[in-house]
């Protein structure tokens, strides 16, 4: 699995990187940043969903590899 | 060197009297709130969320007459529709009073960025996020847990104290003082200014504008003051910034400042006051925090979901048909949070206060380009002040249900708090 965030839609709230810091950061003006590839590491699938679900603004993707 | 003299003159004084809309002013009780609402009423500070529910079940998009004309959409779908639709609707006031500015102080507004519209609001908001990031406030947080033990260690002896004026109230304004770099003790000259500000919205628009015109006294002496003795601060940063090449204008600058000072108490002093208030009359809720302390900040969201403190305003920019209803330009639309948070389309039950809920995708601090830019430094205010009330007084009970008081208006929590704590 990998995360994405889609910066048109990131206003900065930061729950992601709040709630699963390993996947996310932030940026000098608080907007969320994916930390590294965005690969996510065995066992941080979950981490990567609970951030995607409180997006207010809906802007994590996960994408599932095939 | 250039001597910086934009603030020698009061910038008022070149300013032509806004000329703007004015509207009969009509209080009193509401007769239906689909059709004649009033966020100032009584019935709507003591408890919203009836009112709110019982609308959008019914409308979902209610009207009044009063303020000159105006809209409050109660669905999810319709605040963050409106939130996102920078097109139609306008922010160049947003505080629904029954006095509208000008057209042609957008895109600025009067307190800028949170009164600007696109493409304006952009750039102002930019000179203000580096100094709210969450990695910026954490440098406050040693300054506030420290505020917040001496505020209780003031309550030795005491078997009832009252949490929003004692406890809640004091901690945004110290840091947001400590901020700008006003003077700490000027705290209850805050307090009048927030509340004519959010509260006094029914008075005459003459006797709001002396207080708005008290408000811009003060900040033109610590902005002078700032010139003259320039230090690390909010006032002497946004004295110093630029924009497109030159510096802020006069009334940029105090717009600004006016914006954090007023946003930066009410509204987290509401939030701490309101989880307070629940945790007080649930038992069970303030056991299990006290019991599980690593629990607080999934509960905090929570409890700004199910109590978020504040609804915004907009104004429609031309007459159009949205969503079934003919909003005229120059109505106001009034964005409840509060409203969209407790939408049981949008959450599972949304009517009640669940803890651990562990997928919360509120609005509590706005959606889209108007994002609370605070959201960060009020987080860690209530995050803390919480931590350190549940430790030093983690049994505690409403002394009296019916003493307690709600703010009427677009910031809501609770004024007046008394709690048993011996």
């Amino acid at each position: 699995m990998k995360v994405q965030i889609d910066p048109a839609r990131c206003q900065g709230h930061g729950r992601c990187y709040d709630l699963s810091p390993d996947l996310f950061t932030e940026d000098d003006e608080g907007y969320g940043q994916v930390a590294g590839d965005g690969l996510v590491p065995p066992g941080g699938e979950r981490a990567a969903r609970v951030a995607a679900s409180n997006c207010p603004e809906k802007a994590i993707v996960l994408v599932e590899e095939a | 060197m250039t001597v910086d003299d934009r603030f020698v003159r009061d910038f008022r004084d070149s300013r032509e009297e806004p000329l703007g809309i004015r509207n009969e002013i009509i209080t009193g009780p509401v007769s239906d709130w689909a059709t004649d609402f009033s966020h100032l009423e009584p019935e709507w500070a003591a408890d919203p969320y009836p009112i709110q529910d019982d609308l959008r079940e019914r409308c979902p998009i209610a009207h009044t007459e009063r303020f000159g004309g105006g809209w409050l959409p109660t669905r999810y779908e319709d605040v963050a529709a409106i939130a996102y639709d920078t097109e139609h609707f306008s922010s160049r006031a947003i505080i629904m009073s029954n006095y509208r500015p000008p057209r042609d102080i957008a895109p600025v507004g009067a307190v800028p960025p949170i009164s600007s519209d696109p493409p304006f609001h952009h750039d102002a908001r930019k000179l203000l996020l580096p100094a709210f990031t969450k990695k910026e406030v954490a440098k406050r947080e040693e300054a506030a847990r420290a505020f917040c033990h001496s505020l209780i260690d003031g309550f030795e002896g005491a078997e009832i104290v009252d949490a929003a004026r004692d406890y809640a109230q004091h901690i945004p304004m110290r840091v947001i003082a400590d901020m700008l770099g006003f003077p700490p003790e000027d705290g209850p000259r805050f307090r009048e200014f927030v509340e004519h500000a959010l509260e006094g919205v029914n008075l005459p628009p003459e006797e709001r504008m002396a207080h708005m015109g008290e408000l811009f006294d003060y900040l033109l002496e610590q902005i002078r003051d700032h010139v003259a003795n320039p230090r690390d601060d909010l006032t002497t940063y946004l004295i110093e910034a630029e924009l497109y090449g030159r510096k802020l204008d006069p009334s940029h600058v105090a717009g600004t400042m006016a914006l954090l000072l007023i946003a930066g108490i009410d509204t987290t002093w509401s939030a701490i006051g309101a989880s307070l208030w629940h945790l007080a009359k649930t038992p069970a809720d303030r056991e299990r925090l006290v019991a599980e302390p690593a629990l607080l900040p999934t509960a905090m969201e929570e409890f700004l979901r199910a109590y978020a403190p504040v609804t915004m305003a907009r104004l429609v920019k031309e007459d159009m048909h949205w969503r079934g209803v003919d909003m005229r330009a120059d109505d106001w639309v009034l964005l409840s949070f509060p409203a969209a948070n407790r939408d049981p389309a949008q959450f599972d039950r949304a009517d009640e206060v669940i803890i651990d809920r562990e997928i919360n995708r509120h609005a509590a601090f706005g959606l889209g380009i108007h994002r609370c830019v605070g959201s960060h430094l009020a987080r860690m205010e209530l995050r803390v002040a919480l931590e350190v009330w549940l430790e030093r007084v983690p049994v505690f009970g409403l002394a009296d249900p019916s003493e307690v008081t709600w703010a009427p208006g677009q910031v809501r929590g609770p004024r007046t708090l008394p709690l048993r704590i011996g």
